[in-house]
């Protein structure tokens, strides 16, 4: 197996670097990802928000190893307890944020207290019990908070106790969710769930620094010479949970500040394992995959499933005519409703090959590319190398 | 006897019909290393997982430092001044050698839990050097940014005594420290464990290997089928006829 844990080989300059570079990446996401068609709002804001999501799963999964099947439940938690600060006190993005993450906090606490009773398999099977019965409880005894299949919703009718103690009776339009005045929508929305990114990346890069992220991989590798060695595992691992399940309450309540509205279907057991399947297609335990992955599955299922045949054909037109027509049908097979089966085959390959996930690929490549360099930098100056 | 470190008494533990332990007393002096021998089946690793709380005695009790370590949790006895090696090595893999030593250097100045996520290990000069000295000692500085996966059995056991000793114990178990080694890797072992004797650490050894153990013990405990069947200094168990008896299989075969 490899370890291709991103821990320590870096320095605080090469990790001001790596904010810097990332940051500017993230903001100028819109003109970057202009060319391959995914630069409009919804899709980039998407992006942001399952990003975090995936981070704070790796800090989970990434660092202690425990997978949890159940994380989406934080999302939905999320959700609601945002659109439920926007009905009752205000639309300040801000405090509807504090809210979810908080609620998230509180519930991740109890939750995690319950599961990490047990470890391995039986901790996946308990956490994926606890979100199928948020799931199930938002659909039945909690319609009263969760409104049940149609959704919460805001209302024109809505308290908004603060906003309107502020500013006022509230007209009679629906409000949008804002920060401060400036309305949360297209590209500012964006913006704002990048900045929220780039401090959830930041977050997470101090943890992988520091003692207690070392900590965490420890006991990742060895739980049994962590307590021999003095440390009280339980609480460490509590912590890691709580601090993923606030990550997921984050992207929960992100998700509402970009829409807002909240339903069950967000925290099914397929919302649970697609950021399972983001962190590993992107690779556990670094601080980049889990970024990736999510990018990666949000593209395909946007910009790939709305592809259909015409387009097909299309691109295929410089070829005869009975050709496109058959290339087409076959490659219609994995994109539009197939898109599945691309991305199934993408996460098998990554699976089989590279364990380790993209990030693994990366790796491999630049170690190659590097060994080639110097290779070729010693035949330029004469010496003879050994040939692998 | 003066200062006692560990105390052992009157323990008995029973597993189904099989008496593992019965009746057995020790008194473990400060700054001396007590061996048990015995041989296959004697009940030596039993009494160890009594030592460290892993396995609670029918009856009696062990005392350490005035506390009972009866009932407590693994990393409760170790946060006393505990320290154990065992017998197949247990390190940190997919983590570097210096990171090994360093998580066991921060047990000891932490505690059993810490939590400062937003605190650098870049700036933790100290620890570092710390660790890095530690590694110096066991012979294994020149490999401390290395992935621990890939040391030889020898070396992940002087990483796993390093990380032992980066913490100060007052007592430190080994379970048969040299099991599985070649001689040169157990010459060394010897050389190292011998170097933290003159340190003044209290260690209680398990072992096979005679010659392990009259090169480091000062005073020997015999098990046999659960029970102390003689107690000693070297020479007095070398020329013991029940020690030799137990070990030829003379009596109970």
């Amino acid at each position: 197996m490899a370890s291709i844990t991103e821990f320590n080989p870096s320095t605080p300059k090469k990790d001001l670097l790596i904010m810097a570079v990332f940051t500017a990446v993230v903001l100028t996401a819109p003109i970057w990802l202009a060319p391959i068609g995914a630069s409009y709002p919804d899709l980039l804001q998407r992006f942001a928000i399952f990003g975090i999501f995936a981070i704070g799963f790796n800090i989970l999964f990434g660092l202690t190893g425990y997978l949890s099947f159940g994380h989406a439940a934080f999302l939905g938690i999320g959700s609601y307890s945002a659109v439920w600060m926007f009905k009752l006190f205000s639309m300040n993005a801000l405090l509807a944020m504090a809210f979810g993450i908080f609620v998230a906090a509180l519930f991740a606490l109890v939750i995690g207290f319950i599961c990490l009773r047990r470890s391995g398999i039986y901790f996946a099977i308990l956490t994926l019990a606890f979100a199928q019965m948020a799931y199930n409880m938002a659909y039945s005894v909690l319609t009263p908070i969760t409104n049940g299949e149609t959704a919460l919703t805001l209302d024109v009718a809505d308290p908004r106790i603060i906003d309107r103690a502020i500013l006022g009776d509230a007209k009679e339009a629906l409000p949008s969710p804002s920060l401060f005045g400036l309305e949360l929508t297209g590209f500012t929305s964006f913006y704002f769930c990048a900045v929220m990114l780039i401090l959830a990346f930041w977050v997470s890069l101090k943890i992988f620094r520091s003692p207690f992220g070392l900590k965490l991989l420890a006991m990742k590798s060895n739980q049994n010479r962590m307590q021999y060695t003095g440390y009280n595992t339980k609480p460490y691992l509590l912590v890691a949970f709580v601090i993923s399940g606030m990550y997921a309450g984050l992207a929960g309540s992100l998700m509402a500040v970009t829409d807002p509205l909240a339903g069950a279907e967000r925290m099914q057991w397929t919302a649970s394992g697609e950021v399972v399947l983001m962190t590993i297609l992107g690779g556990a335990g670094t601080l980049f995959g889990p970024l990736f992955g999510a990018a990666i599955i949000k593209y395909f299922e946007n910009i790939f499933s709305a592809l259909n045949k015409t387009q097909l054909t299309e691109v295929f037109g410089f070829l005869p005519d009975g050709m496109a027509e058959a290339l087409a049908s076959v490659s219609l097979l994995f994109v539009g409703e197939g898109w599945h089966l691309t991305l199934g085959i993408m996460f098998m390959l990554v699976v089989i090959f590279l364990p380790g996930g993209l990030m693994e690929g990366i790796y491999r490549l630049t170690a190659r590319v590097k060994r080639k360099r110097e290779s070729g930098g010693a035949v330029s100056g004469g010496a003879v190398q050994p040939s692998e | 006897m003066s200062d006692i470190v560990l105390d052992v008494s009157d323990v008995n533990k029973r597993f189904g019909g099989l008496q593992a332990l019965s009746n057995i007393n020790l008194q473990i002096e400060a700054g001396k290393t007590h061996a048990v021998i015995g041989p296959n089946g004697a009940g030596k690793s039993t009494l160890l997982n009594v030592c460290i709380g892993r396995l609670a005695p029918d009856t009696g009790s062990v005392i350490f430092d005035g506390h009972v370590l009866t009932g407590k949790r693994p990393h409760q006895i170790n946060q006393l001044g505990v320290a154990r090696v065992f017998q197949t090595p247990e390190i940190f893999l997919d983590l570097t050698l210096v990171q090994n030593v360093e998580i066991a250097a921060l047990a000891k100045r932490d505690g059993a839990f810490h939590f400062r996520p937003f605190k650098s290990m870049f700036k933790d000069k100290e620890l570092t050097g710390e660790a890095e000295h530690m590694l110096e000692d066991v012979g294994l500085l020149r490999l401390k940014d290395e992935h621990t996966g890939n040391l030889s059995r020898g070396d992940k056991r002087r990483l796993e005594l390093a990380m032992c000793l980066i913490q100060h114990p007052r007592l430190l178990l080994l379970d048969e420290p040299t099991a599985g080694m070649s001689r040169h890797d157990t010459n060394r072992t010897i050389d190292l464990l011998k170097r933290i004797k003159e340190r003044g650490m209290t260690k209680v050894i398990i072992e096979h290997d005679m010659h392990v153990v009259f090169s480091l013990a000062d005073w020997i405990t015999v098990l046999a089928q659960g029970a102390i069947i003689a107690e000693g200094t070297p020479d007095q168990i070398r020329g013991n006829p029940k020690v030799q008896e137990a070990y030829l299989g003379g009596a109970h075969v």
